[in-house]
């Protein structure tokens, strides 16, 4: 009962966006998928936001402790890299060159605190190597660096890269006869660059409905507000036009993550966009779309209180 | 101890005094004008001041239209970004045309620090030497970075100025001295900071400082070196640089560069054909490097004043 409500409620949430994508939903309700993976348990949603909660926390305790880094793109993206590492993606930290892994690409590689939160803590590498961030002779480059770090698939930071490099995976895929799942994240001021849409209209063109885009659209860049320095808006008309399913949710809110990425997996002949509308160093209230955040650690008094607003409430 | 400033300040600040007497200059700046400091510019210019979001590759190609209109563009970002993903716009769109085009490149080298290699720059002196039209400055600190603007702004053409993130040691007297005599920056020039008969230190950019500290200490040893500040990688000092091999009959160059194709690339270029002799190069020996604080990396990477002596005592040693 519970399960069917929270759908109807996501249904509800979904169509007042104005999103009409109810023919998925139909899909899911008509067996295309099994119920219980479509219907997010409370648990699942409680466990992972948990987890969300602790990634938060190391993101802040490392960038700090290395004194640099990007903790407020980080912070937006968390409920994001959660909702994949601990629920959706097919992989096995024991074995980050297993073939038939799924692959996710942070293309706004500065974000990566939060990924290296996400990967020691399912298990890629020990915790504390998270402590080591940005140091000399360290695992954990300022940016993700896959020849360094067990479980970067890619190595970015230069912007505008990841969604193609997602394309020759998902094209790599498609030849070796694997349904592996290639998962791409960008930022909103990531999207400014030209290569992102080439890699969109070569995506559409290949018609790979092996990879799914997620936008974290959280409204600011480096500069400041995305609408200041380079607009975006329409977003989600622009996705479409380029031959994408395009979706869009509140990438805070766990169950609608958890049903996005699921559809994704359904949609036929095309690639999937989500975007999602998030909070630059969404958790802290000081942080929150504070567009200084973006490349400034936090200091220790302000990290002390960061943690102290980062504690569980159910 | 020498006083620290940021290179790119200077930037910032002789921008706007330009922008105030010359009409026609206009900045562009890829979400990044923050850390290049061309904000300033435009709270004070907004009309001049464009923004073109993280999208190097357009403003490069907007900067050729601009320029071919009629307008001096100042196109700023990360160096990295510069030079590499604005490569061909810049090749084609602006050198090739020989347009009025300046490229101020901050975060140079390996001195960005934490944000490591996918941000280090190492191979834009290569590059952008490899293009003919191209003018190339590597200002060693803050005050000499604002003499490199305003020259950059009285010679027609394209003008590469690689400057850094971290503070650099103050090595000029305000308004351009040296030990009290005002000096001329000059496109193609250079400015020899000692005389000395054993060794020729040749430097660029934030190693100037250290080549400096290394003379000291080599004449502590009884080891005389001449420390030449070679700004202008491209054109370059022919004169003075064949003049110090002829003199001391050995150089070391002093880059925060790769080693391959950047200042003692461009220094063997010349001596080859002038006056051979014996050469070391210090500088960065051709890998990508990786995060860490600035000084673990220039330690570790072999850029300090330390490596410059021993360079120096190794090629007095090959001298015949
Ligand atoms: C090609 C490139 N140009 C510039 C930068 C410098 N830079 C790092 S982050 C950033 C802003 C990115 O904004 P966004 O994609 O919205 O990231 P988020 O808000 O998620 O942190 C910029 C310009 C870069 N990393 N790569
Ligand atoms: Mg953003």
């Amino acid at each position: 009962m519970k399960t069917v409500l929270s759908l109807e409620l996501s249904l509800i949430n979904y169509s007042v966006k104005g999103l009409g994508y109810g023919a998925n939903l139909l899909m899911v309700r008509l067996g295309c998928k099994g119920e219980g993976e479509v219907f997010h348990s409370d648990e699942l949603v409680a466990r992972l936001r948990r987890i969300a909660l602790q990634l938060r926390r190391d993101v802040l305790k490392m960038t700090t402790k290395a004194g640099s880094g990007h903790p407020g793109g980080s912070l937006s993206a968390a409920d994001i890299i959660t909702a994949l590492y601990f629920h959706h993606l097919r992989h096995d930290p024991k074995n980050p060159k297993w073939e038939d892994r799924d692959r996710f690409i942070l293309s706004k590689g500065h974000s990566c605190p939060v990924l290296y939160a996400a990967l020691a803590r399912c298990g890629y590498f020990p915790v504390e190597e998270l402590w080591r961030l940005r140091k000399i002779g360290s695992m954990l480059q300022g940016h993700p660096d896959m020849l360094k770090t067990p479980g970067v698939e890619a190595s970015t930071g230069n912007l505008g890269q990841g969604l193609s490099i997602g394309i020759g995976m998902a094209l790599a895929a498609r030849l070796d006869g694997k349904d592996y799942r290639v998962y791409v994240m960008l930022g909103d001021g990531e999207l400014d660059e030209g290569q992102v849409w080439e890699a969109a209209m070569a995506a559409s063109h290949f018609r790979l409905n092996n990879i799914t885009a997620i936008v974290d659209y959280n409204g600011l860049q480096l500069d400041g507000f995305t609408e200041d320095i380079m607009s975006l808006e329409p977003l989600a008309e622009k996705w479409r036009a380029f031959g994408w399913h395009t979706i869009e949710i509140d990438g805070h809110n766990m169950r609608q993550i958890l049903d996005a990425l699921d559809m994704a997996v359904m949609v036929k002949g095309k690639p999937t966009a989500i975007i999602a509308h998030t909070v630059k160093g969404k958790g802290v209230s000081f942080m929150e779309n504070r567009v200084e955040f973006h490349g400034k650690a936090l200091t220790e008094e302000q990290l002390r209180k960061a943690l102290e607003e980062l504690r569980w409430e159910g | 101890m020498r006083e620290k400033a940021y290179t790119r300040d200077a930037y910032g600040r002789t921008l706007i005094e330009l922008g105030r007497i010359r009409k026609e200059i206009v900045v562009l700046d890829a979400d990044l004008s923050t850390s290049t400091r061309t904000a300033w510019f435009g709270r004070e210019f907004p009309d001049r001041f464009f923004n073109f979001g993280v999208a190097e590759a357009n403003m490069m190609s907007a900067a050729a239209g601009l320029a071919s209109s009629g307008k001096i563009p100042f196109v700023s970002t990360f160096a990295v970004f510069a030079t590499g993903r604005a490569y061909n716009q810049y090749r084609t769109s602006i050198a090739y045309p020989n347009l009025n085009v300046k490229i101020v490149a901050t975060h140079s080298g390996i001195s960005v620090g934490e944000d490591g290699p996918t941000h280090f720059c190492i191979e834009d002196i290569a590059i952008m030497r490899a293009l003919p039209n191209t003018t190339v400055l590597v200002p060693a600190d803050a005050v000499e970075t604002e003499a490199a603007v305003k020259a950059s702004v009285d010679h027609y053409g394209p003008v590469y100025i690689r400057l850094s993130r971290p503070k650099l040691p103050v090595i000029y007297e305000e308004g351009y001295r040296w030990r009290g005599e005002k000096l001329t920056f000059r496109i193609g020039g250079s400015v020899t900071l000692r005389e000395g008969e054993d060794v020729t230190l040749v430097a660029s950019g934030l190693m100037v400082s250290r080549a400096l500290d290394a003379a000291e200490a080599l004449a502590r040893e009884g080891i005389e070196a001449a420390v030449i500040d070679l700004y202008s990688i491209k054109p370059i000092d022919r004169e003075t640089l064949t003049e110090a091999a002829r003199r001391t009959g050995a150089i070391v160059t002093c880059e925060e560069h790769n080693v391959c194709g950047g200042v003692g690339s461009a220094v063997a270029e010349v001596l080859v054909e002038t006056v051979p002799v014996p050469m070391e190069m210090v500088g960065v020996k051709d890998t990508f490097a990786e995060s860490g604080s600035m000084e673990d990396l220039l330690t570790k990477y072999g850029l300090t004043s330390k490596d410059i002596v021993e360079a120096a005592k190794r090629v007095i040693k090959r001298k015949s």
